[in-house]
């Protein structure tokens, strides 16, 4: 339901707001071409044009929108093929729902009344700019995943792929994942290490948190500080120290020193996320426990652990993610003993650029990504729950 | 538990071990090398049938490029755990320099030539440190697009420098050595006074200035595998890399890519052993080394990547590509047909300048 009654817009207006983002898009265009200028003029004239046109065409709104998004997937398809057909035809259909959007004034409709024709625009350049830092932090993982179905050995979208060539794409770089020793070892390293990682940062991390949240233990400032710290020196700080004392002591390049270095930089994460589930725990409810009989050990697994189970598998969750992606502290650490993946892609990165480590990159963002929403879902079981209990 | 599996299976090796198993040997060894096809190559020449001889389990670790930090770091923290390592000769001098690497003598801890020459004399004068043993020769040349250089393909070195017949992008390696030689060489020093132009600071003012026209065009690349993927995308015309990876790239990867052998520059690559291994640990190493750098084993490793065996009794025994099929003689930068200009790495000259060049090619890069 509309906010605000409308009218129509001038076609001056409507034209110079097209042209305006059609000069946008021109410049993106035209910059990949070769010529920034040129695209920019040639966008801003064309959709400046059809903007004063379409203003007059108002009637037929339906007919005017379907006839723009033939003609640029034509255009598109006489230009560069298939793939720029769908792009043509992508661009047409925005093409004609801005202008008529603009034309008839519809981006005002749910818009409260007073707003100032500023406010207006500030409230979708704040829209348009929140998609444009979205879409940069996004297009890099993206743009891994069709290139790991690359037919071939590089990083390059081959003109095949562009063309929607089943010739273009394969399924070599998976199966070279799990086919080859190098990658399979790595992998199975990692598997090994992460989870053993996760197990002790979990089970020192609780305890820590749990210790520091009572009010009578004596410099809990200090202590927390030191036990978060491996979270703020920077890494390779921390795994020079790391690689010095380990080899002193015989760790250095041992399975059990890489867990070592990796449960203590997984620690922090588990005390910070435990430590704001305690906030929302109701320490009546450990005196009432302990009322009824229930030892100290009973009350934590009977009454507490279920409570803070959230915090602790999100902690948990991080702690796993950190051991499975570090690459520092394991290069310093390990021996190739310990290869994990991102050690592999780490060295595959720089000896051979191959797609396969964009086929195992593509894996892990699938398994991050399974990981992240799991963590998601805990975080608002967990606030249900902090919403019911007393406070 | 990773002890007493250890120890298991070392009883049960020294129960099954052959009689050339000796038990003062370590059974367990770690070579660094560069990873990629390079180790595959020594994987499938050297690692697997000397495993298959010995019944040693190879470990391999991919750390050639940092191995002089790393056996530094080593030696401080008193913990060498590598047995082998695969370094260029520049490195491996450093290394034998601060005594890092263990020193070699040829004739006693290598294998001489099948016709009885000395591994002394087989090697020559490849032998350029101490410690080092010379593996392969490889050579720094530039590759470029076919489809992208018109109807004149570039014949010489200097058509890197030629903006005009050869429009586009190029890649050089992001340090000054060859780089320098190169722009020299195109601004008309004659080739044996390179390095005496480029001694003083006008001459490396005068390489600079030449490498200054292209700097606009140029892409800088630090690691390998950096140039063919920028030849593949057809982001370059061309550019430089070693030669092994140009291989790679036409005949395996089938890209229109071909070879300008002008002016190409040779290295060596080899093994050295740390300093410091326990007995049985450096008495497995020198077997190893023993084994892998025999005529026969060098001329292997050819079968599966382009590089020169740095023995002269392996060049006749270099074959077929293991794979394609292909000879892998004319595709062997010490080919005759391919050694007509060339450099070799000036290890006297860089490892005088090196300091002081590079820090002036830096703050060139940045200007």
């Amino acid at each position: 339901m509309a906010l605000t009654p409308v009218q129509n817009q001038t076609p001056a207006f409507t034209a110079a707001v097209s042209a305006a983002a059609g000069g946008f898009f021109g410049l993106f265009v035209g910059t990949a071409q070769g010529s920034g200028l040129l695209g920019l003029v040639i966008g801003a004239v064309l959709l400046g044009a059809m903007g004063f046109v379409y203003c007059n065409l108002l009637a037929q709104e339906k007919p005017v929108r379907w006839a723009t998004v033939a003609v640029f997937a034509i255009a598109g398809f006489l230009l560069g093929g298939l793939p720029a057909l769908v792009v043509g035809a992508l661009f047409g259909w925005f093409a004609g729902w801005f202008i008529f959007w603009l034309a008839t004034s519809s981006y005002r409709k749910h818009l409260p009344p007073y707003l100032t024709p500023g406010q207006v625009l500030w409230y979708y350049s704040f829209r348009v700019i929140c998609g444009a830092i979205f879409v940069f932090l996004i297009t890099p993982i993206l743009v891994v995943m069709p290139l790991s179905f690359n037919a071939e050995n590089f990083f390059t979208f081959t003109p095949e792929m562009l063309r929607f060539d089943p010739e273009g794409y394969s399924l070599k770089h998976y199966q070279d994942f799990f086919s080859n020793d190098d990658w399979q070892q790595a992998l199975w390293n990692s598997l090994r290490i992460a989870p053993m990682a996760t197990f002790l940062s979990v089970s020192f991390g609780t305890l820590a948190a749990i210790g520091l949240s009572q009010p009578h233990v004596p410099f809990r400032r200090a202590i927390m500080a030191v036990l978060i710290s491996p979270m703020i020196v920077p890494l390779i700080i921390s795994a020079a120290g790391m690689y010095f004392f380990y080899s002193r002591i015989g760790l250095q390049g041992t399975y059990f020193g890489v867990v070592l270095a990796h449960a203590a930089l997984g620690i922090p994460f588990v005390i910070i996320t435990v430590t704001a589930t305690l906030v929302g725990f109701d320490r009546s409810l450990t005196r009432a426990a302990a009322n009824m009989g229930a030892g100290p050990i009973t009350t934590f697994f009977r009454v507490q652990m279920p409570l803070i189970l959230p915090g602790v598998i999100s902690g948990g969750l991080f702690a796993f993610i950190t051991s499975f992606d570090e690459v520092v502290v394991v290069l310093f650490v390990g021996s190739a003993g310990q290869k994990t993946l991102p050690w592999q892609m780490f060295t595959g990165l720089r000896e051979q650029i191959s797609p396969t480590i964009l086929a195992v990159a593509t894996i892990l963002v699938a398994i991050s990504i399974c990981l992240l929403t799991t963590v998601e879902l805990l975080r608002r079981r967990s606030e249900r729950l902090r919403g019911m209990s007393p406070s | 538990m990773k002890l007493r599996k250890l120890t298991a299976l070392a009883a049960t090796t020294a129960l099954c071990a052959p009689m050339a198993f000796a038990a003062d040997m370590a059974d367990e060894m770690t070579i660094v090398s560069w990873g990629g096809a390079y180790s595959n190559s020594q994987l499938k020449a050297y690692h697997e049938p000397y495993a298959e001889k010995t019944g040693v389990k190879i470990i391999n670790d991919e750390s050639s490029n940092e191995a002089v930090a790393k056996l530094r770091a080593m030696n401080e923290a008193g913990n060498v755990t590598w047995d082998v390592v695969d370094v260029v000769a520049a490195d491996a001098m450093r290394l034998c320099d601060e005594g890092l690497a263990m020193e070699i003598d040829p004739d006693e801890h290598l294998a001489a030539a099948p016709d009885g020459t000395s591994a002394e004399e087989d090697f020559g004068e490849l032998l350029v440190s101490d410690c080092f043993i010379p593996q392969i020769v490889y050579s720094t040349t530039f590759g470029y697009r076919t489809d992208l250089v018109g109807d004149t393909p570039p014949t010489s070195v200097c058509d890197v420098f030629d903006l005009e017949a050869y429009p586009g992008k190029r890649a050089l390696e992001k340090r000054p050595i060859n780089n320098m030689e190169w722009a020299l060489l195109c601004d008309g020093v004659a080739k044996d006074e390179v390095y005496d132009v480029l001694e003083t600071e006008e001459g490396q003012e005068r390489a600079l200035a030449k490498l200054d026209t292209i700097k606009d065009s140029v892409i800088w690349w630090s690691a390998g595998a950096d140039t063919p993927q920028l030849l593949a995308d057809g982001e370059v015309v061309m550019g430089s890399t070693y030669n092994g990876r140009l291989f790679s790239v036409i005949e395996e990867q089938d890209q229109p890519v071909a070879m300008l052998w002008d002016a190409q520059v040779f290295d060596l690559d080899g093994w050295i052993i740390p300093a410091g291994l326990s007995d049985e640990r450096k008495a497995r190493a020198l077997d190893y080394i023993y084994f892998a750098t025999d005529t026969q084993r060098l001329a292997d490793q050819a079968k599966y990547i382009s590089y020169g065996p740095a023995r002269a009794s392996s060049a006749p025994l270099v074959g077929k590509h293991a794979e394609l099929g292909i000879e892998m003689a004319p595709h062997m930068p010490t080919d005759p047909a391919n050694a007509q200009n060339t450099f070799l790495y000036n290890y006297e000259f860089w490892a005088d300048y090196r300091d002081d060049i590079d820090a002036k090619f830096q703050a060139w890069l940045a200007k």
